[in-house]
């Protein structure tokens, strides 16, 4: 207990902390510190559960199982490695005169914020609660997205809070029609929001009603999980925010609301007997991997390019949670796993190469390897991972979303597999050229981080070569559970 | 359980104070008013949640009705009206394309959602049931108004007052979210309007106004 308590105290403080002393020379590193130590309390955490089994703990408030455990380890884990990151990364912002001490007060202070809510919609066992959590992440992110107070980042700033707030407005009404279904089970106490409780009668909740919470909640959190066609505010927001923030909202955010919908479906399942939430999650997804597909390669920003990759890729997921079965679960376990890991490192790259390139246009940006070979290299590495080339971890679960398609769906693997091609025809042709095209320009003599790139792009190769048994063990248990 | 009529009456008088008062939103042009009938939708809900619970014995919602005057009759109003005043847009109107469409698909909306309601109102046990199809079309004339506006406070206020309509269909299907729950979405609200305060502010010094207009720059594909 005193370990979930420390996972959401020690962010929590820390953003407390960081706004209240303000941007002083020693911020970034509070804000590293900071995320250090939920990641310490986190893996105690995880080992506890690991060892123990799930938790269940403070007046049922919490709940802890092998499906959430992960998550918010790696959750901790990236939230650690981006706030390495943009320490080096904000500064030289600063020092080019785009951010002030103001605006890196509140960065470094939302920054906490935000991975705290996103630790408590993981960790909490009502309902309602990881409600709250999931609309207070889309808060904290919102004047972080509109940073720089460019017109265009205002823009998508503005676009990320009503789209995503509407959007949630009806992950709201599916929550309440959950808890009126519930409520005559459970009765009216605090009880019949709780997942642990709702999950031991699902077999029981009206089936009609749970049909009606389900679209809307899968409407309303497929909304954060960037689903077409409700996906129109992610691209904007990621292109427009500073990059830390392109990171932890592709590698995490998107993650946390796909457990959102995860846990629903496992309800909903539960309650009716027809096939009704899979097949909508499975439509989901795959227009999803299309239309994303099909717009890859009309993009121009390279940020806004990763963007719609993350479309693509939360398409995936979603197939895989939705055919269900112990094979897809584990693949879309393993995928959102080395998607996060793979993206936000793919990202801290792109944020160093426009910084040293001044540009977010693709045409602009050109030989990354003669500027600067880690950054080049990185790029390219990070590039062939999440585009899902053998022997990284990306091509471990899309192959076996693919085979347990092929074997269960067979109608949809020929559309996941052109998706798929045209993907990879669309960012390769335009990330080859930024890394070994010619270039003018010279060579610079700042060194990137490029620490927790590799040290992400490593994990995923490790991942794609040797899944470590525990972890493989866990998310065989996870896999099980989601049914 | 058995509740007296009169509260069943009264209670439906004030769902239908509140359709019209979601009608009236859709139409109104001038900013002021629209934070008045904002107030006032506030005040409606307030006094049916508290009717409720002094109807059906349920304690807790006396705190949620309480929780409603103190927020949103009280407190968001006065924070937009001093945001109004600050960014000296109180005296603003918007010109609204064709409010007679507007009304003609609200009331096809109201239509759709009593039908939509149906099935779930039969289902459910409290007195208030017969007032979830006028929550859901109160929830659909918001989203209406949201769409149709083109400047920034407005389209908060649509949101603000979707919100109230959904915290109306929690009271009329459920009696009322946990507690828990309720503070919690009631604070998401309340850091909402501080923030958007915020982000208006940028907004204004940016482009000198709050139209959205501005802000339709980027788009898709590219």
């Amino acid at each position: 207990m005193i370990e979930i308590l420390a996972v959401l105290g020690i962010p929590l403080a820390g953003g407390l902390l960081l706004a209240v002393v303000g941007e002083r020379d020693g911020a970034a590193m509070v804000n590293i510190v900071t995320s250090l130590a939920t990641l310490v309390a986190a893996s105690v955490l995880t080992v506890h559960v690991v060892a123990d089994g799930p938790l269940l703990v403070l007046d049922r408030l919490f709940f802890v199982d092998s499906f959430n455990v992960f998550l918010v380890a790696l959750t901790a884990f990236v939230g650690f490695t981006t706030s390495l990151f943009s320490r080096p990364y904000m500064r030289i912002e600063r020092e080019r005169g785009h951010l002030n001490a103001a605006r890196l007060r509140l960065y470094h202070s939302m920054y906490q914020l935000f991975n705290f809510t996103m630790l408590l919609a993981l960790l909490t066992n009502n309902m309602g609660i990881l409600w709250v959590a999931l609309e207070a992440a889309t808060l904290t992110t919102v004047l972080l997205v509109s940073l720089y107070r460019t017109p265009a980042s205002l823009e998508a700033a503005w676009k990320y809070f009503i789209l995503c707030g509407v959007g949630i407005a009806q992950a709201l009404f599916g929550t309440i029609l959950l808890f009126f279904a519930a409520e005559k089970l459970l009765g009216g106490g605090g009880g019949a929001l709780l997942w642990t409780e709702l999950d031991a009668v699902k077999g029981e909740l009206e089936p009609t009603v749970l049909s009606l919470a389900f679209v809307f909640l899968l409407v309303g959190y497929g909304t954060k999980v960037g689903l077409v066609p409700l996906h129109n505010w992610l691209p904007d927001a990621h292109a427009e925010g500073p990059t830390p923030v392109s990171a932890v909202l592709s590698g995490l955010l998107l993650n946390v609301a796909l457990y959102a919908v995860v846990r629903c479906k496992v309800l909903v399942e539960g309650a009716i007997p027809t096939a009704f939430a899979k097949n909508l999650m499975m439509g989901f997804g795959l227009v999803s991997v299309i239309v994303a597909a099909f717009l890859l390669s009309r993009q121009k920003d390279i940020k806004r390019l990763f963007a719609y990759s993350s479309i693509e890729h939360m398409g995936i997921i979603t197939f895989a949670f939705g055919m269900g079965g112990p094979i897809a679960n584990f693949a879309g376990l393993l995928h959102m796993t080395v998607h996060s890991l793979t993206k936000s490192a793919i990202f801290f790259t792109v944020g160093h190469a426009t910084q040293k390139t001044g540009t977010q246009v693709m045409d602009d940006i050109r030989g990354l390897v003669t500027i600067s070979p880690l950054l080049g290299w990185g790029l390219a590495l990070g590039t062939l991972a999440i585009l899902g080339m053998p022997p990284f971890g990306v091509f471990t679960s899309e192959f076996l979303v693919l085979t347990t398609a092929m074997r269960e769906q067979p109608w949809a693997t020929p559309f996941l597999l052109g998706a798929l091609a045209l993907a990879f025809a669309a960012v390769f042709s335009k990330v080859q050229p930024m890394v070994f095209g010619e270039t003018t320009a010279k060579r610079l003599p700042l060194r990137p981080s490029m620490l927790p790139v590799f040290t992400h792009l490593a994990l995923v190769l490790m991942l794609g070569l040797w899944i470590p048994p525990f972890l493989a063990e866990w998310y065989r248990q996870a896999a099980r559970l989601i049914g | 359980m058995s509740v007296p009529p009169v509260y069943a009456q009264l209670i439906n008088l004030f769902a239908a104070i509140l359709l019209l008062l979601a009608f009236a939103m859709l139409a109104q042009r001038r900013v002021l008013s629209l934070i008045d009938l904002f107030a006032a939708q506030g005040l409606a809900l307030a006094a049916s949640t508290a009717i409720v619970a002094f109807g059906t014995g349920q304690h807790h919602l006396y705190w949620s009705a309480g929780l409603t005057l103190a927020l949103k009759v009280l407190l968001l109003p006065w924070i937009l009206h001093r945001l109004i005043r600050k960014l000296d847009v109180r005296w603003d109107f918007e010109r609204l394309i064709n409010v007679p469409t507007t009304m003609l698909i609200g009331i096809v909306l109201v239509v759709f959602a009593f039908n939509l309601a149906v099935p779930i109102s039969q289902l459910a046990s409290t007195v208030t049931r017969s007032t979830l199809g006028i929550a859901m079309a109160c929830v659909m004339l918001s989203f209406l108004m949201m769409i149709t506006r083109r400047k920034a406070i407005p389209q908060v206020i649509g949101f603000l007052s979707m919100e109230n309509s959904l915290f109306f269909a929690a009271t009329s299907a459920t009696y009322g979210m946990p507690m828990v729950v309720e503070l919690g979405v009631a604070l998401d609200v309340l850091v909402a309007v501080l923030i958007l305060g915020v982000f208006f502010f940028q907004i204004r010094e940016q482009f000198d106004s709050l139209d959205l207009k501005h802000l339709e720059n980027l788009k898709e594909g590219e």
